[in-house]
């Protein structure tokens, strides 16, 4: 159990009447790259938002580095953090990515790289600045760009400084929540090589997507989720060549 | 007869910073008003949002003049009747601290309505990176929230402050010496030489009024740029 970075254990989750989740459960050791694939609709995003408790579990336990999150149900049955700052703190460990970017639309590249870094890890800005500019050079943001608000970037750049904010975190592990759908085809590409980087740099990330190819090469664990359970989970080379479950095998088809 | 205008010049100036002075407090204290009753109202909580809604509704259904007399008068006669009951000499409210209180009071509620707008214009996704981050409530509203829902905001608190600005003249009922109280004054002080002079005298305390808006349009244009930055 110890060499776990995290553990993510029955996840449930109800939107109403919707049984969203029923019961997904994770496991991630350092450098591990699980890839969680899955038609809209399977709850893999909601899975993977209810790893940082964006979205409240109806049932759930979370792991991270040893320490098990306390959570407590609500009047309306869902989980809450019994303390805010562990909360906060597990979140500043796991850096997420989003599909929209969501950067802040009123900060600059580096501002956006800076701002949680100094106000959550409080940093000084000169260091954040520091770790800022070596992360932006990293994704392959050129250094006179880092002025620009991201409404003067291309999705593929925004994208890209949304990878330097959660890096410049410096956590334990990286959460893409389908990094490169909201993105024109071509511009896809220059994400997923700085995240094929990212992974050949031995950093723990788990990312749901629809990229098989990526999932393939990049992954060393997958996990298909359909109707809010695993249906199937192993070696991704293994699993995308032989899928055991007609399931799949329609998933699969449908999305070469 | 434009030497009578400067000869009560002194007194209009003194009627102008007064005006200017209730404006800005009363903006200050409904500026506070708006964005609590904002948060309230957005609430999941009902406790927080029904009070919240009253208090629009109610503030915003009757007229300013209505509800400045009645919150003064109420409020002085409750006052006399506290210190009627402790055998106390009476405490007579002063018409700048209760103008402050009424009119940020009824202008709270139309800054309660501009700044829910304004909250909501704001894209979830910027709030909940902030959440991902692992940044407070607090951090999250002064450093994401507030700089980008003031862009939403800003064009509502103009307008509002343009009605407060000319509201204020309300509190001259009540006893401020502000630029409406002194024109009339003047005019009630000038009667005798003629209809012309009450005419000149409205038309100073109109021209006050026309250039403190258009001073304050120029503010607002200057802060309206700065926080419309990284948007076009």
């Amino acid at each position: 159990m110890g060499d776990y970075k995290l553990i993510v254990e029955n996840v449930f989750k109800r939107f109403g009447a919707i049984e969203v989740l029923r019961g997904v459960s994770l496991r991630a050791k350092h450098g591990d790259v699980i890839c969680i694939i899955g038609s809209s609709g399977s709850g893999k995003s909601t899975f993977l938002r209810c790893i940082n408790l964006l979205e409240r579990p109806n049932q759930a336990r979370i792991v991270l580095d040893g320490t098990e999150i306390v959570l407590k149900p609500d009047r309306s049955g869902e989980l809450n953090v019994a303390k805010p700052r562990q909360l906060r703190e597990m979140r500043s460990k796991l850096a997420m990515v989003f599909q929209h970017f969501n950067l802040w639309l009123h900060l600059t590249a580096i501002e956006n790289v800076i701002e949680a870094p100094m106000h959550v890890l409080g940093l000084s800005k000169r260091d954040a600045i520091k770790r800022g500019r070596e992360n932006l050079a990293k994704v392959g943001l050129a250094q006179q760009l880092e002025g620009r608000y991201p409404a003067q970037l291309s999705g593929g750049q925004q994208q890209r400084v949304a990878i330097a904010r959660a890096l410049t975190m410096e956590p334990e592990i990286m959460l893409f929540d389908e990094p490169t759908s909201a993105l024109d085809p071509e511009l896809v590409g220059e994400v997923l090589k700085v995240m094929h980087q990212l992974a050949s740099e031995g950093r723990t990330m788990i990312i749901v997507t629809h990229e098989m190819n990526f999932a393939r090469n990049v992954a060393n664990h997958l996990i298909f989720i359909d109707k809010g359970l695993i249906e199937e989970e192993g070696p991704p080379q293994e699993l995308l060549a032989n899928p055991n479950t007609k399931r799949m095998r329609q998933f699969l088809a449908a999305s070469r | 007869m434009t030497s009578l205008v400067f000869a009560y010049g002194s007194q209009l100036w003194e009627g102008t910073v007064a005006t200017v002075q209730l404006a800005l407090l009363s903006l200050g204290l409904s500026f506070v008003i708006g964005l609590a009753g904002a948060a309230a109202k957005l609430s999941a909580n009902r406790w927080y949002s029904m009070p919240a809604t009253v208090y629009t509704t109610l503030i915003r259904g009757v007229p300013d003049l209505v509800l400045m007399l009645l919150l003064f008068y109420s409020f002085q006669d409750l006052l006399n009747r506290i210190t009627d009951a402790f055998k106390q000499s009476q405490i007579e409210i002063d018409p700048f601290l209760a103008g402050v209180c009424v009119l940020g009071l009824i202008y709270g509620a139309y800054f309660t309505e501009t700044f829910r707008g304004a909250f909501l214009a704001v894209p979830r996704g910027q709030l909940e990176a902030a959440a991902a981050f692992g940044m407070t409530q607090g951090q999250t509203f002064r450093r994401i929230l507030f700089p980008q829902m003031m862009r939403f905001a800003l064009p509502g608190i103009s307008n509002n402050w343009q009605v407060i600005l000319k509201a204020t003249a309300l509190v001259s009922i009540i006893g401020l010496r502000d630029v409406v109280r002194v024109a009339q004054d003047a005019i009630t002080g000038t009667v005798s030489k003629g209809a012309y002079y009450a005419f000149l005298f409205l038309l100073t305390a109109a021209l006050i009024y026309l250039l403190l808006a258009i001073v304050s349009d120029w503010f607002f244009h200057i802060l309206m740029k700065r926080y419309s930055v990284g948007f076009r």
